[in-house]
């Protein structure tokens, strides 16, 4: 029962944090609230059985890609303009279609999960299986991810130099 | 026990309320920054739905897809603040319809 | 030397090789070593092969490797050495190795000298590939390998277009009858289930009787092969035109050994052709039909270089009727005098135009006797032994193939008359060259008389035709032995008489003028075959009207590209769609993402309709 009202408390805060971080202004403010979310969302994981995601949320997305935003928030240096800027550009007149078009959307995946049954979980899920799944029949799925990491540790470093050679 | 336990499908609208919200947040904003955020909120939001059903059927593959989702997830925001810093260096601004141009 | 035999061809392809990459770095005096020296090599090591093998006549098999392997086909590199390949390996090394010799002053101020020689020594190595190959599949890629190093070298001097024309032609004419192999040695494989010669041989004779259907549509194919590479009816059109080339090569590859791979090919088989009495009587039939008609366009043409590519034609015509008779030695015997006395006179013509200013017409060259003394004789005793003058090389040789002819049953006396009259035109036309070019007037004066390192490849070669004929060649294992009776002395009499007789004529019509022939050739009817032998009987134009026109028609209705026009449409199509479309192209994310959306929300909605169940 107690799994039952953490779960709805969690989702809950998760939905709110969320629709806060992508109304702000200021885009710190927007990035405290994406991390509540996130570890709402990990509460959420921790409840259906996978505490090791839940820690992985944790640990890497509400911690080391959120502190990247934060770093990079810093270095832009954006200021009370931006901030005024942002709210100006948040018109209703501006949001209204794009979120007829979501709602739509929200329709379709509500009719679609309708028809779902069951409960969300079947047990804890440990650390060990994923370990064992990830480095048996996903190995390749590693390499693959490895690759990708690899990928975006070069084109960031690139990106971030001071300048770029032009026309190139 | 069985029967008190979270039931799947108010998971997964969680899920699809969180895409449709970064979705949406990924429509209206402007500055390239906000941009990004909707794109992790959808990820994860797509990362929930896989873990819901991993659990559901009490496999360790939703779990792997949400660590697959999760290197893609660093990966391009790796890269995407890259581009963030490299657009606030050139054009002088963050926002979307200022780097509109194209060439090539 | 047997555990060694790789190295013979080994040598002028390294040099080969070696030319091709280090040229520029190279100074003329290491290209002329290279060049000549590793073919001079290869025939040391031939000769002393030559001396092993007499001393032990078994056949050599050397296996080097497995070259591919695919179910049942697995060709290997190997090598087969037996008495016909020995003679083939002595005049591809020998000969060529005085050709060589002699092209190292002919080519000396030409700015390729190191390309000439390259191609030069990758023919030669191609070549001997081909005598030693001991399955038809290495043979084959030797074949081949000798018919590129031919069209690299007739279209040599690729500047001016011609050349490249004549070595297109070669080059094509030839692959009408290599096509015709390939489809042969497809054929002998699935039939025989091998290439090995040997064993292939062997096998056709325990599966087939003689007179079966199948050996001599295998034969045939070979035939049109041989005939293809060895310029016999109707694919001889290229040889003439070769002439395009370097007149060294011309003497090694179009008279002393490429054009001569027919004849071996024939002789190498002869164990399939044995089982087919018809293919072998189609052998010797369309010898003798080349033979007769190569010679009598030989009569006519004027330039030096034509005239002794089709004596060359008619030649090997010869060796073809010496083998379609069953004399398998005597048209070897015939191949390997004709090599040598054939690059004599085409070395000997070479050097007439290395003095002449390149000068290619007869009529304009004569009473060279005493200008160039030492090419006279070479041509002398060159044209005796074409002419088969008795005690030269070609006397032995011819004798032997016309008595043999005469002794086949039904149609022996009839080839043995037309190889008879062969014999006359052939001492006509080579005794007409000689008196026109080297006795009379001067009508060209040369500007030098040739160095040593022409000389010697000459006075060699003249020594080699003179007493060729007393060779005895390690044969007698090799093909199968010829009841050698001896046939009426008449015939023999008449054998020999007969090219003194045209010698004789030659004398009579060109040198003395007894004979004359002026009203005669004045007339329409002389005048017109005059005409049709000097077009070589039209076989040029007959291919154009038959072949090359209509192509040539059929390109240009092509030229339009009928088809390609449905294509174009459907481009433009595209074109004009890609054109509404790039509208939608404005750069603005959030409207590329709202599409994206409303994308997906219409491809779920058709999903839900379509097919509600699988969702």
């Amino acid at each position: 029962m107690l799994e039952i009202i953490l779960f709805y408390l969690a989702s809950g805060v998760a939905l709110a944090a969320t629709i806060l971080a992508m109304t702000r202004a200021n885009a710190i403010h927007a990035l405290i609230y994406l991390i509540v979310s996130l570890l709402a969302v990990a509460v959420i994981f921790f409840l259906v059985g996978a505490p090791f995601a839940a820690a992985l949320e944790i640990v890497i997305y509400a911690g080391a890609i959120m502190v990247l935003f934060v770093f990079v928030i810093m270095m832009l240096n954006l200021g009370e303009k931006g901030d005024a800027r942002e709210r100006q550009w948040l018109q209703p007149r501006i949001w209204s279609g794009p979120a007829v078009l979501s709602l739509v959307l929200l329709c379709e995946l509500l009719y679609l999960i309708s028809s779902i049954e069951g409960s969300a979980s079947a047990g804890t899920v440990t650390a060990k299986t994923v370990g064992i799944a990830l480095f048996g029949p996903y190995v390749i799925a590693v390499e693959l991810a490895s690759m990708l990491l690899l990928a975006g540790l070069v084109g960031s470093f690139h990106l971030g130099r001071r300048t770029l050679e032009r026309g190139s | 026990m069985q029967e008190l336990a979270v039931p799947l499908n108010h998971v997964l609208l969680v899920s699809s309320l969180l895409f449709c919200i970064g979705m949406l947040g990924l429509m209206i904003r402007r500055n390239i920054i906000f941009i990004l955020m909707s794109l992790e909120v959808m990820l994860n939001a797509s990362a929930l739905a896989f873990i819901a059903a991993g659990a559901h059927w009490g496999q360790p593959d939703g779990q792997i897809m949400f660590m697959l989702i999760l290197s893609v997830a660093a990966a391009e925001v790796a890269v995407g603040l890259g581009l963030v810093l490299q657009v606030q260096r050139r054009f002088k601004s963050l926002d979307m319809d200022d780097a509109n141009r194209m060439r090539g | 030397m047997r555990d060694y035999i790789w190295l013979i061809p080994l040598l002028p392809l390294i040099s080969s090789i070696t030319l091709m990459i280090a040229a520029p770095r190279l100074t003329h005096k290491i290209i002329t070593l290279l060049g000549v020296g590793s073919v001079g090599m290869a025939a040391v090591a031939t000769c002393a092969l030559a001396i092993e093998f007499v001393g032990n006549p078994n056949p050599i098999e050397i296996v080097l490797w497995t070259w591919i392997h695919v179910a049942d086909l697995a060709p290997r590199i190997a090598f087969y050495v037996d008495g016909l390949t020995l003679v083939m390996m002595s005049v591809i090394t020998g000969v060529g190795f005085l050709i060589h010799l002699f092209s190292s002053e002919f080519m000396e101020h030409d700015a390729s000298y190191a390309r000439y020689f390259a191609y030069l020594n990758m023919f030669v190595a191609a070549m001997l590939v081909l005598v030693l190959a001991d399955n038809l599949l290495l043979l084959y890629l030797g074949w081949e390998g000798v018919g590129v190093c031919s069209y690299l070298l007739v279209g040599f001097w690729y500047q001016n277009s011609a050349n490249g024309h004549a070595a297109r032609k070669a080059f094509i004419v030839t692959r009408i009858g290599d096509t015709a192999m390939a489809v042969g040695l497809l054929l002998l494989f699935t039939e025989l289930g091998t290439l090995d010669i040997q064993s292939m041989i062997s096998s056709a004779n325990s599966e087939w009787e003689i007179g079966d259907n199948l050996p001599t549509i295998a034969c045939l194919l070979l035939l049109a092969g041989a005939a293809g590479k060895s310029a016999q009816l109707p694919l001889h059109t290229w040889l003439p035109d070769a002439m395009a080339g370097p007149t060294p090569v011309s003497a090694l590859i179009h008279a002393a050994t490429m054009v001569t791979a027919g004849v071996y090919l024939i002789a190498r088989t002869h164990g399939l052709f044995l089982l087919s009495p018809s293919a072998m009587t189609a052998v010797a039939v369309l010898g003798l039909a080349t033979s007769l008609m190569a010679a009598f366009t030989a009569l006519v043409q004027t330039d030096i270089k034509r005239i002794l590519a089709y004596s060359t034609i008619s030649q090997i015509g010869y060796m073809f009727l010496a083998l379609g008779v069953g004399a398998w030695t005597a048209g070897i015997f015939h191949l390997m005098t004709h090599a040598f006395f054939k690059a004599l006179l085409f070395l000997g013509s070479g050097a007439i135009i290395h003095c002449l200013h390149h000068e290619h017409n007869i009529f304009k060259m004569g009473g060279l006797r005493r200008r160039m003394p030492v090419t006279f004789w070479s041509f002398m005793i060159g044209s005796a032994a074409l002419a088969a003058l008795p005690m030269t090389s070609g006397f032995f040789s011819k004798d032997q193939i016309l008595l043999q002819a005469y002794q086949l049953a039904s149609i022996g006396p009839w080839l043995w008359l037309g190889g008879l009259l062969g014999a006359l035109l052939t001492a006509v036309y080579s005794f007409r060259l000689v008196f026109i070019v080297f006795f009379g007037a001067v009508n060209t004066e040369p500007d030098r008389e040739i160095g040593w390192r022409m000389a010697v490849p000459l006075t060699l070669l003249c020594t080699l035709s003179l007493v060729g004929g007393y060779f005895s060649l390690p044969l007698t294992n090799v093909f199968p032995t010829v009841d050698a009776g001896h046939p009426a002395h008449w015939v023999e009499v008449i054998s020999v008489a007969v090219p003194l007789l045209g010698v004789l004529l030659a004398y009579g019509l060109f040198l003395g003028r007894q004979l004359k022939l002026q009203p005669w050739m004045e007339g329409q009817i002389g005048q017109a075959i005059r005409q049709f032998w000097f077009s070589g009987w039209g076989v040029d134009q007959l291919y154009n009207s038959l072949l090359v026109q209509p192509y040539s028609i059929l390109a240009g209705m092509l030229k339009g590209e009928p088809i390609d026009r449905l294509y174009n449409a459907i481009v433009r199509l595209n074109q004009t769609l890609h054109q509404w479309l790039s509208v939608t192209q404005t750069g603005r994310m959030r409207w590329y993402i709202a599409s994206m959306v409303f994308g997906l929300i219409f491809t779920l909605g058709i999903a839900f309709n379509v097919a509600p169940g699988a969702i």
